[in-house]
C-alpha cells in the first residue's frame, strides 16, 4: 500500500538525519505502533511477527507486569490483576462507569479517576496504559534501531479533556515525547485521504472497542479540514459482547458466576461476534467453576435483534454531526470505515443506508484495514511532525468535540469556546467581584452541551486569589481559555485594572496533578532499575539539541534578512554556549543554555512568523491572477 | 515583539473592508496562511517558535469565524465603525416584529408538541427566506449607504432569527 511518496533520507538534499518518530493507536481493545519507512506507513511486528497488541496488563506480586497477548490468555486465571479495556477508565471516576458490577476488578472508591487496587498496588488507568505504551515504544525501538523522538498518540475524537489529559499523562509516564494528540478519525482520514487523492465530503465512523466516532471531513488540495465531530465515548464493541454475555446468563439460567467464570464467558461472548462476522451462526461452548456446561447456538438474527438498539445509538451522534457541518447525508461522498467492530455485517449494511438516504448510494470505504488506518495515519503525522520533509505538504485543522464553559450563579453552564471550534482556539470571559472587599474567586470549568452544571463534565476548579480589595463589580477578572493543538485546555486570568495575575491553584476533577505524575515517573524508573538522573539529563540534552538544530535551519533560511548583525551575533553567541554546556554532563547547565537561547529567539521567531504570513498573501494574489 | 495583532481581520486577510465578501478568497487566504503557521508546522521547533505559532494560529481561527459567519462579519464591521449593535442597554425593537415573532414561536411549538415534521420544515423555510431579506438590507445598508445605526437595528433582528432557527434546530433533534 503506497501512501505518501518520501524521497529516501541521505538521498535528500536535507542535511539532517531521518528523525524516528512513531504513530501509536492505544486503544481499548488491541494497540499498535506505526513508522513511515522508506516513505511508506508500515505498522511494526513484534518478534513472533504480531501486530496488534492487546491491550491488557497483567500486574505480578513482584511488581513486574505481562502486557498484551499472554495477558490476554491468561486473563481468567488471575481476573483481579489483569486489566482490560483500561481507556475506558481513563480521566473518569467510580460513577461514572455503568457496568462496574459486571467487571471483576477491585475499584477504589475515591474522588477523581478511578483507582485499580492490584496484587501490585492500586494503580491508576493512567499507569496501566503506560504499561502498555512501554511495550510498543520498546518495540518501536527494537525494530528501528534507535531512540524516539518522539510519538503522535491517538485519541477517540469525542475524548474530553480529562481523557485527553490522562492520555498525555500515560505517554509521559511510559518516557515518550508527545509530538500530537491526534484525533482517530482524522488520523484515519490522512492515511485514506493520502492514499487515495480523495476530494469532497467524507464521514469518518469509527467503532472501536470501548468508543465511537463521527467525523465529518471537507478534503481540498491537501488540506483536512474537520467540519464536526461527534460520538459516544461509552460506546463500543465491548457493548455487543456484553450483549452476547447477558444473553448466554439468560439462556443458561445462569445467577451466581465467579469472576473466572465472568472472564471466561465474556472471552467467549467476543469470540462468538467475531465468528458471527463471516458466519451465519457460532457454537458457544464452556466449562464453568462448578463443572456446569454451556453450550448454546447463536445465529446471524439473534445476534442482529439483541444489538439493534446499539447500531442506532450509533446514528444519533451521526446525524448531530451532519446537522453541526451544515450537511444531508446525501453530500458525503464516502463513509471511512474505522475499528474492528465495522466488521460486523448489520453496522456497514445500517451505515451504507444512512449515507445512501434521499437516493445517493454511498458505500462504506473498507479497503483500508479498519484495525490498522489509525495507526498507519498518525505514523504519517509523526513523521511529519518529527520534521521529516515530506513530498507532499498538507494541513490538518481539527476541532473541540465537546463546548467548554463556566458554572456561573444557580448551576448555570455559560459557553465559552462551542463545540466545533477549530483548534487552537481562544476566548476571554471578564467576571467581576460579588462583594465588598473580595479578594478571593473560585471558578467552575465544565464541558459538555447541557444547560445545567451538574449534567455537565466537571473538569478543574480554579481558585483565584490575591485580587485587590474593592467595592462590589469594580474588579474586572478577564479569565481567557486557550485550546491548543492537541485539543488541551489551559486557563489564565488576571485583574485588568491592575494588571495584577491572579494566583490560581487548579484541583482537576478527574486527573492527576503534576506531582502525582512526576511520581509515577519515578517508581516507573525505580522499578526499571534505571537512572533517573541519567534519563532526566539525556532527556534534556535530545530538548537542546532540537532547538540548536531549528534555531540554526531557521538562520540559514532568513537569518540575514531579518537580523541585523549585531542579533545575529547575539543569537549566535547563545547557540555556542549551548553547544559547549552539551559537552558537559551538567544537567542545570543545559537546560539553563536552553532557556537562554529560547529567550534570546523569541524576537527572531515573531519576524519569521510575520514574513510567513506575508509570503502567505503574497502566494495567494499571485494565485488570485490565474483566475 | 513584534507580532502584528494590530492589523484588523479584513486586513489580515488582505480582503477589502466591507460586509460583502469573496467567500472563496477568505477560504483560500485563510487555508494559505495556516498552512505557513499552524502549530503542526512547528511540532520540531523551539519553543519560542511553538508558543508564538500557537498564537498566530488562534488569532487567524478567530478572525476567520467572525469574517465567515454574515452575523459576526456584521457585528465586527459595524465594531469598525465605532457601533455596537449588541449593546445590552439597546434592546428596544418594533412592535410588529415581537409580534411576528410570537407567532413562530407558537408554531415552533405546534410543531414540536404534534411532532409534525413537515410543519416544521415549512416554518424552517419561512424563517430563512425571512432571514435571507434582512441579510440583503444589511449588505445594502452596511456597503452602499454607509447608514451603521440602522444597520445594527437590523442586525438586532437577524439575531433573534438565528437564535429562532437555532431552537429549529434543537427540535429536528427532540422529534427524531
Amino acid at each position: 500500500m503506497a501512501l505518501l511518496q518520501i524521497s529516501e533520507p541521505g538521498l535528500s538534499t536535507a542535511p539532517h538525519q531521518h528523525r524516528l518518530a512513531v504513530g501509536i493507536d492505544l486503544g481499548t481493545t488491541n494497540s499498535l505502533v506505526a513508522t513511515v519507512r522508506n516513505g511508506v506507513s508500515v505498522v511494526l511486528n513484534d518478534a513472533k511477527g504480531h501486530s496488534l497488541l492487546p491491550s491488557v496488563v497483567r500486574y505480578h506480586a513482584d511488581g513486574s507486569t505481562t502486557v498484551g497477548l499472554d495477558a490476554q490468555t491468561q486473563a481468567a486465571l488471575d481476573p483481579h490483576n489483569t486489566i482490560n479495556s483500561v481507556k475506558r477508565f481513563m480521566g473518569r471516576g467510580v460513577k461514572d462507569i455503568p457496568d462496574i458490577s459486571t467487571l471483576p476488578f477491585q475499584f477504589v472508591d475515591l474522588p477523581g479517576m478511578v483507582q485499580l487496587k492490584t496484587v501490585a498496588g492500586v494503580k491508576s488507568p493512567v499507569e496501566v496504559s503506560a504499561e502498555i505504551l512501554k511495550v510498543l515504544k520498546a518495540r518501536a525501538e527494537a525494530a528501528l534501531g534507535g531512540d524516539l523522538v518522539g510519538a503522535v498518540i491517538t485519541v477517540p475524537a469525542y475524548f474530553d479533556d480529562a481523557q485527553r489529559q490522562a492520555t498525555k499523562d500515560a505517554a509521559k509516564v511510559a518516557g515518550l515525547n508527545v509530538l500530537r494528540l491526534l484525533n482517530e478519525p482524522t488520523a484515519a482520514a490522512i492515511a485514506y485521504g493520502l492514499d487515495n487523492a480523495a476530494e469532497g465530503i467524507y464521514a469518518v465512523y469509527d467503532l472501536g472497542g470501548g468508543t465511537f466516532d463521527i467525523s465529518i471531513l471537507k478534503l481540498t488540495k491537501g488540506v483536512f479540514e474537520v467540519l464536526a465531530t461527534n460520538g459516544d465515548s461509552a460506546l463500543g464493541g465491548d457493548d455487543f459482547d456484553r450483549r452476547i454475555y447477558c444473553w448466554m446468563l439468560e439462556r443458561a439460567g445462569l445467577h451466581t458466576l465467579t469472576d473466572h467464570d465472568k472472564t471466561l464467558l465474556m472471552a467467549r461472548a467476543r469470540a462468538a461476534k467475531e465468528t458471527l462476522s463471516d458466519h451465519a451462526q457460532t457454537q458457544i461452548t464452556a466449562v464453568l467453576d462448578s463443572g456446569e456446561i454451556i453450550d448454546l447456538e447463536l445465529n446471524e438474527q439473534a445476534f442482529n435483534d439483541m444489538t439493534d438498539s446499539l447500531v442506532n445509538k450509533t446514528l444519533v451522534p451521526t446525524r448531530k454531526a451532519l446537522r453541526d457541518a451544515g450537511l444531508q447525508a446525501s453530500d458525503v461522498k464516502g463513509v471511512v470505515m474505522v475499528g474492528g467492530s465495522t466488521r460486523i455485517p448489520r453496522i456497514q449494511a445500517a451505515v451504507g443506508e444512512f449515507f445512501s438516504a434521499g437516493g445517493g448510494n454511498c458505500m462504506p470505504l473498507t479497503n483500508l484495514d479498519p484495525d490498522k488506518v489509525v495507526a498507519l495515519g498518525a505514523a504519517i503525522q509523526a513523521n511529519v511532525l518529527a520534521g521529516n520533509k515530506a513530498g507532499d505538504e498538507w494541513l490538518l485543522l481539527d476541532v473541540v468535540p465537546l463546548s467548554l464553559g463556566l458554572e456561573t450563579m444557580g448551576g448555570l453552564t455559560e459557553k465559552i469556546i462551542p463545540r466545533n471550534a477549530t483548534i487552537p482556539t481562544a476566548r476571554a470571559q471578564e467576571f467581576t467581584t460579588f462583594k465588598d472587599g473580595q479578594t478571593a474567586m473560585s471558578i467552575h470549568v465544565v464541558q459538555g452541551e447541557r444547560e445545567l452544571v451538574a449534567d455537565c463534565r466537571s473538569l478543574a476548579r480554579f481558585e483565584l486569589r490575591g485580587i485587590p480589595p474593592m467595592v462590589a463589580g469594580a474588579a474586572r477578572i478577564r479569565v481567557t481559555f486557550q485550546v491548543d493543538a492537541d485539543g488541551l485546555l489551559s486557563v489564565t486570568a488576571r485583574e485588568l485594572g491592575t494588571g495584577i495575575e491572579a494566583h490560581i491553584a487548579v484541583k482537576p476533577s478527574y486527573g492527576l496533578s503534576d506531582d502525582q505524575v512526576a511520581g509515577m515517573l519515578r517508581d516507573s524508573y525505580a522499578h526499571a532499575q534505571d537512572d533517573m538522573d541519567a534519563r532526566n539529563l539525556a532527556e534534556a540534552r535530545v530538548d537542546a539539541r532540537r532547538l540548536v538544530e531549528a534555531t540554526e535551519a531557521a538562520l540559514a533560511e532568513n537569518g540575514a534578512v531579518l537580523l541585523n548583525a549585531d542579533e545575529l551575533g547575539a543569537i549566535e553567541k547563545c547557540i555556542t554556549d549551548l553547544k559547549l554546556a552539551l559537552q558537559g554532563a551538567d544537567l542545570a547547565a543545559v537546560k539553563r543554555a536552553t532557556e537562554v537561547l529560547n529567550k534570546g529567539t523569541v524576537e527572531f521567531a515573531a519576524r519569521r512568523m510575520d514574513q510567513s504570513v506575508k509570503k502567505a498573501l503574497t502566494g495567494h494574489k499571485l494565485d488570485e491572477l490565474e483566475f | 515583539m513584534s507580532l502584528d495583532f494590530s492589523k484588523n481581520h479584513f486586513e489580515l486577510f488582505a480582503l477589502p473592508m466591507a460586509f460583502a465578501i469573496d467567500a472563496e478568497r477568505l477560504d483560500h487566504a485563510y487555508r494559505g496562511i495556516q498552512a505557513e503557521i499552524h502549530p503542526d508546522k512547528f511540532a520540531h521547533a523551539g519553543a519560542a517558535e511553538q508558543r508564538l505559532s500557537m498564537q498566530w494560529s488562534t488569532r487567524v481561527n478567530e478572525a476567520y469565524q467572525t469574517l465567515r459567519k454574515p452575523f459576526e462579519r456584521a457585528r465586527y464591521l459595524l465594531q469598525l465603525h465605532g457601533v455596537d449593535a449588541m449593546d445590552a442597554n439597546n434592546t428596544a425593537m418594533p412592535a410588529d416584529f415581537l409580534m411576528q415573532q410570537m407567532e413562530w414561536r407558537e408554531a415552533l411549538q405546534d410543531a414540536q408538541s404534534a411532532r409534525d415534521l413537515s410543519a416544521l420544515q415549512g416554518l424552517e423555510r419561512d424563517l430563512q427566506s425571512y432571514a435571507n431579506d434582512l441579510q440583503g438590507r444589511l449588505a445594502s445598508l452596511l456597503d452602499e449607504q454607509n447608514n451603521y445605526a440602522e444597520a445594527g437595528d437590523v442586525l438586532r433582528k437577524v439575531r433573534f432569527m438565528d437564535k429562532l432557527l437555532e431552537e429549529i434546530d434543537a427540535t429536528y433533534e427532540a422529534i427524531e
